[in-house]
């Protein structure tokens, strides 16, 4: 019988904490069916043995901060027949994408003893403001799961089976009482894609909105009510401003909140 | 009509557990009044009593006794008789040689207290949709077969209720086992009880019961008759397929779509919602591949997805949809509205959207276009 010849499959990081690439490895079950599955030819935190591409799948880790990554991620995207992106950073920039509201400069002359080493970009910036991304494995970390979930469906010619609805249908599906209903606590989860299976409203948190915007986020709406919570603007451009501060609506809510706050906006919608 | 004393309510659960149920009642869990096993009646929130609004649920501690002093919470029947996620099948093998295993469907004997009039309609509801057709679900026919159900009649209605308009409640007419009215006056603490099919009258007839009194019995229907006035919100179903049917191009939908969240919590709390999807996955060196039924939700962009994209890629459709088919449209599916007037879909809505105040205002739009029809122009009112 004809056996195909494994994928070649290979893991690169970028300005990240490990955090998602490690979740491979935290795959205990399934990790010796993904090695049967895929062959490793390039993954630094795994194995030290190096096999050249093209590579049949990219996992990539990590947000755009330094001229270098810019480059390298093109010649990532040129060696790479498919690109997935894991985890925030690489999706929407990451916590690192919260210096674009920053001055960097200014970080650079207070943090480090010789500022003069430090060449990085003004701004960070999310993959696929680079380079086509096939697809993108959300949240911070991502759920382990879901990689070999996104392998998986590849590999076998289907659609993945991760969600793009909100965390409410998650917490809602595991019989968790809302906490904002019932404790007032401002959540995150109507806005946010699924895909942690409703973690924090399960411990009586609300959700920080690691996976990033849902398929219809209404963040208006939700930080009209979180006004009504008591919640100050400052709180509510905070909220947005966290791990995927920089990813599309949730980047326009902060900016509105960040902008209501320091104009001292009172918690009456300003005229346009 | 019997009266059962309240230093005997353990033993109607005593009796329970003897007939091999495991006994599911009200229990106060992260401040919320939920659905989870009970092994006495201690365990019941005994003096707590809820407060509900739209996008808001709170519990207070009072000095009464009662048990059942509060309304529904945000679980029901539903998630016990029709789970969120239940495995269909498994596969085993290969392209061309493979084996379907179909896993066992569990149906534990349950016996639920305090069921309320809402609910037990909204579980005939369930009924209809689930077993009523030529292909009934085996996972609901299997769990609905092997559960008793002890009611209790409302003796305070929600803010957010509104059965009484709905024909739904307070008080338990059908559906039921055992009915409980729970009275608390003068000092004493007491049930009046009710059988209303023959396991519900075997088990009468092992409870120490004595026959009510007449000025009991009265103060039983005092009880209902206080939970049906102090009804917080309502409903007029009068012609309501008109005002929904005639309402489709209404400004109202794209008002509701400017606060709507799509977070899906109003269909995921609501009892009489039924849909779902199905899910498969695969083992990554697939030689496994297993078929999930998930809850879904007409408020996601998949739900309506066809080749080519979402039907309802709006969110002002997405609602309009889901009242439309719960107020009118479900009417002429299964022959009756697909609301009990329970409430959850207002207080759990994280954002407090009202269906009796939609419905409201799509009447007066109604009313208002017919006044013009008949009156003319000069007539139009601002809504
Ligand atoms: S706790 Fe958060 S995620 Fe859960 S239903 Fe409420 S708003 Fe949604
Ligand atoms: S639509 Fe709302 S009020 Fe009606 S049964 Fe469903 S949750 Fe209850
Ligand atoms: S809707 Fe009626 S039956 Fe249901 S909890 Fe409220 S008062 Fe009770
Ligand atoms: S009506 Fe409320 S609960 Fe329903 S989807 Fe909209 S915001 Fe969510």
């Amino acid at each position: 019988m004809h056996t195909p010849r494994k994928p070649k499959l290979a893991v690169w990081k970028f300005a990240s904490c490990d955090g998602c690439q490690l979740s491979l490895l935290d795959c205990e079950d399934e990790l010796l069916a993904v090695a049967n599955t895929v062959s490793i030819a390039y993954f630094p935190e795994a194995t030290r043995a190096v096999v050249d591409g093209p590579y049949d799948i990219s996992l990539v880790e990590g947000s755009i901060s330094t001229g270098e990554d810019a480059e390298r991620i093109q010649m990532i995207r040129d060696e790479s027949n498919l690109l997935i992106t894991i985890g925030a950073c690489a999706t929407s920039g990451g916590i690192q994408g919260l210096r674009n509201f920053a001055n960097v400069d200014q970080y650079i002359s207070t943090v480090y003893a010789h500022p003069e080493y430090i060449h990085t970009l003004r701004n960070v910036s999310p993959i696929s403001q680079h380079v086509f991304v096939d697809y993108e494995v959300r949240g911070c970390p991502i759920n382990k799961y879901h990689l070999v979930e996104v392998l998986a469906a590849h590999l076998a010619g289907r659609r993945p089976n991760i969600p793009s609805y909100s965390v409410c249908v998650e917490c809602k599906r595991r019989g968790t009482s809302c906490v904002m209903v019932a404790h007032g606590t401002p959540c995150m989860g109507p806005v946010t894609q699924a895909g942690c299976g409703a973690i924090c409203p399960a411990y009586n948190r609300g959700c920080y909105g690691c996976y990033g915007p849902s398929e219809e986020p209404n963040t208006q709406a939700l930080s009209a009510w979180w006004t009504k919570l008591g919640v100050e603007d400052a709180d509510i451009a905070r909220s947005y401003r966290s791990y995927n501060a920089l990813s599309g609506v949730f980047r326009r809510e902060g900016s509105r909140y960040a902008k209501k706050a320091a104009a001292g906006a009172t918690n009456e919608e300003r005229p346009q | 009509m019997q009266v059962l004393m309240r230093e005997d309510f353990d033993t109607l659960i005593e009796k329970l557990q003897g007939a091999d149920y495991e006994v599911i009642g009200p229990r106060i869990r992260e401040g919320a009044i939920v659905l989870d096993t009970v092994d006495s009646a201690g365990d019941l929130p005994a003096g707590w009593t809820d407060e509900q609004e739209g996008g808001r649920y709170t519990l207070h501690k009072t000095d009464s006794p009662s048990l059942f002093h509060y309304t529904v919470g945000p679980a029901s029947l539903k998630s016990f008789l029709y789970p969120s996620k239940s495995l269909l099948c498994r596969v085993y093998g290969g392209h061309n040689d493979f084996d379907v295993e179909e896993p066992e469907i569990e149906a534990p004997r349950r016996a639920f207290v305090g069921v309320r009039a809402c609910e037990l309609h909204a579980m005939a509801i369930q009924d209809h949709v689930f077993a009523g057709g030529r292909h009934p679900d085996p996972v609901y026919t299997a769990r609905r077969n092997n559960i008793f159900l002890v009611a209790v009649n409302c003796s305070k209605a929600g803010n957010t209720c509104f059965c009484a308009s709905m024909g739904t409640g307070p008080e338990a007419t059908a559906h039921y086992d055992l009915a409980l009215t729970e009275v608390v006056e003068d000092g004493t603490h007491y049930f009046l009880i009710d059988a209303g099919t023959k396991a519900g009258r075997s088990m009468l007839d092992e409870l120490p019961l004595r026959p009510a009194r007449a000025a009991e019995e009265e103060a039983g229907a005092a009880v209902v008759r206080n939970a049906a006035e102090s009804m917080g919100r309502s409903m007029d179903t009068e012609g309501i397929e008109d005002v929904f049917f005639e309402n489709l191009e209404s400004p109202l939908w794209q008002e509701v779509a400017e606060r709507c969240l799509t977070c899906a919590n109003c269909t995921m709390a609501c009892p009489t919602c039924f849909c779902s999807t199905v899910e498969d996955i695969s083992t990554i060196d697939n030689d496994m591949a297993e078929r999930w039924r998930v809850w879904d939700s007409c408020f996601t962009t998949n739900f309506s997805y066809v080749f080519g994209g979402a039907i309802r890629k709006a969110s002002s459709s997405r609602y309009r949809h889901w009242i439309t088919h719960k107020l009118a449209a479900w009417q002429e599916q299964f022959g009756t509205p697909g609301c009990v007037g329970c409430g959850r879909c207002i207080t759990w809505c994280p954002v407090g959207i009202d269906i009796t105040e939609e419905a409201a205002v799509l009447r007066r739009q109604r009313e208002a276009r017919q006044g013009e029809a008949r009156y003319g122009a000069g007539t139009r009112t601002a809504y």
